[in-house]
């Protein structure tokens, strides 16, 4: 049996933020378990850059950011593990995971961190029509395909689904040669930044299909065709609206699923909305012990907020370890009302409103020129002037302690004031 | 007059941005609706001669994985993007490559070189 103090679980920007941080903090014998070949994660494969612009106060492209993270890793002499899959953890904070040159191993954790990202939405849960040929890939497998194995996917493409994915791989794949038929939104706007809507498809000339969905896809060995068609306002499809497109590869980028078997195995309960561990002010779970950061907690766009989270969960890490982190006290149960589709963290330990408290938010819809209102049983507490929401792009909101000075209550509420437009 | 309504580009914000002509101005346009200086100097270049960082892959020998991702070290000419495609894709490297490593210099004559953007070891087992 192996000992650790804290094992971090994922090696990807989530797990590499949260080790280095709670080796900052004082912790001694951390170990991050990855089970790719490399550290550094998705960030490997997203070549373009645009990240780090709040923590390093530059542009980096994605490896360069994972580069500084893994050589600050070896710095600090943190020990990980690569090739290395983690097939259990217990409520015990027992880790039992597998390679090939150590074998099945059991470590014993004093704390977890759970930083094992998210996995993409595949065809089988959009029910699309047609034959089942090659040439349907995920962007994010395309990606990694393309960016990092040295293989084209494709030389005519429909890409579906206007996330920041499929934004940045249409642009990359008419730098590769292909082209690009079009990208496809079911809904009235586009799902990803509105930069990569300028700098990947204006750039380039590659048409934005809004409210257009692919019904079928058609090919033997290969796909040969897809039938798209028009959606109405509540992305029905319209029928009648039909017209083939020649192509011979279709990418999805349709939404991404933080990645939880090994937490619903140890018994720790996840939030329906974010589809990630429930956690509290300190990225705890409700086991003691174990904490969660990154995409697996909840699907994130910008990764310097998963640095952000993820040093807080290192923090605490460490801080647990050494029997420094609250316990007892109430819990203030948050809630997302009126517009708001989730919130993290889920609950908050009064004893902890004495320092400044970071919510992330998801809305539901676009909201412009409109008010975040901060409810503590019903009455406001704080607001916050938006001039612009959308759903995919994450808003984060910092409650200071003189927020809370003199009241009380056990569920905050954060809803949105529709602004007159 | 020139004038053009965009979407800054130098964030995640992405303001909405309207770039105009006006004499009396320093540097000799006015941009309304950014958030922050740089999306100002963004409007202004972007109007009078847009650039644009370029990021793609070059092959590599001797490491564990084909590709090596690269940048141009600072921004290009819009209008060389494509062309400075096919400079990147005539490159070939060997392992070892450490991040920030000049792989090409001054391409197209733009003055701005190519780098590396990650490092890549010699694949494992081969190092001699």
């Amino acid at each position: 049996m192996l000992n650790y103090d804290i094992v971090v679980v994922g090696g990807g920007p989530a797990g590499l933020a949260a080790a280095i941080s709670a080796r900052e903090e004082g912790a001694e014998r951390i170990l991050v378990l990855e089970r790719d070949e490399e550290l550094g994660g998705i960030l490997n494969q997203c070549i373009h850059n645009g990240f780090g612009i709040q923590v390093f106060k530059e542009e980096l492209t994605g490896p360069e950011y994972a580069q500084r993270f893994i050589n600050r890793l070896k710095e600090l002499e943190i020990d990980y593990k690569l090739d290395t899959m983690v097939l259990d953890i217990s409520p015990e904070k027992k880790v039992t995971c597998i390679n090939t040159v150590d074998g099945l191993m059991h470590i014993e954790a004093k704390a977890v961190v759970l930083a094992m990202g998210c996995r993409e939405r595949s065809r089988g849960a959009l029910n699309i029509a047609g034959t089942r040929p090659v040439g349907v890939y995920n962007a994010g497998l395309a990606q990694r395909l393309i960016n990092m194995e040295g293989y084209m996917v494709g030389k005519k493409v429909v890409i579906l689904g206007s996330g920041d994915i499929g934004l940045i791989m249409a642009r990359r794949l008419i730098l590769e040669g292909a082209e690009v038929i079009g990208v496809l939104a079911r809904g009235t706007y586009a799902a990803g930044l509105s930069r990569n809507v300028v700098q990947c498809l204006e750039d380039f000339g590659i048409p934005l299909m809004l409210q257009h969905n692919i019904t079928k896809i058609n090919g033997k060995e290969r796909v040969e065709s897809v039938v798209i068609g028009q959606t109405d306002e509540n992305k029905r499809h319209i029928p009648g609206s039909e017209k083939t497109y020649e192509c011979d590869t279709v990418l999805l980028s349709v939404g991404l699923i933080p990645e939880n078997e090994l937490s619903k195995n140890a018994g720790i309960g996840l939030d329906g909305k974010t589809g990630g561990p429930v956690v509290n002010e300190n990225m705890e779970t409700e086991i003691e012990g174990i904490f969660a950061c990154g995409n697996v907690l909840h699907v994130h766009d910008v990764v310097d907020y998963v640095t952000g989270e993820s040093n807080e969960a290192g923090k605490s890490a460490a801080r647990y370890v050494r029997g420094e982190l609250k316990k007892e006290g109430e819990y203030i149960s948050l809630l997302g009302g009126e517009g708001i589709g989730s919130i993290v963290p889920q609950r908050v330990n009064k004893e902890n409103l004495d320092k400044p408290l970071n919510l992330f938010l998801r809305v539901k819809d676009i909201y412009e020129n409109s008010k975040l209102i901060v409810k503590l049983d019903g009455q406001e507490i704080k607001s916050f002037k938006k001039r612009f929401m959308m759903p995919s792009e994450m808003e984060k909101m910092v409650l200071r302690p003189d927020v809370f000075q003199g009241k009380d209550g056990s569920s905050l509420t954060v809803e949105i004031l529709r602004g007159d437009e | 007059m020139a004038k053009k309504d965009m979407i800054c580009i130098v964030c995640p914000i992405g303001c909405h941005m309207e770039v105009v002509e006006d004499a009396s101005a320093e540097g000799g346009y006015r941009v309304d609706g950014a958030n922050c200086k740089r999306g100002n100097m963004y409007g202004v270049k972007e109007l009078t001669r847009p650039t644009r960082l370029l990021t793609s892959t070059v092959e590599i020998e001797g490491a564990d994985l084909p590709r090596l991702p690269v940048r141009t070290k600072e921004e290009i000419p819009k209008d060389k993007i494509l062309e400075s495609m096919k400079v990147i894709n005539a490159i070939k490297v060997k392992a070892p490559i450490k991040m920030g490593d000049v792989l090409l210099e001054n391409i197209l004559d733009t003055g701005v070189d190519i780098i590396a953007t990650r490092d890549l070891i010699l694949k494992k087992g081969k190092l001699t």
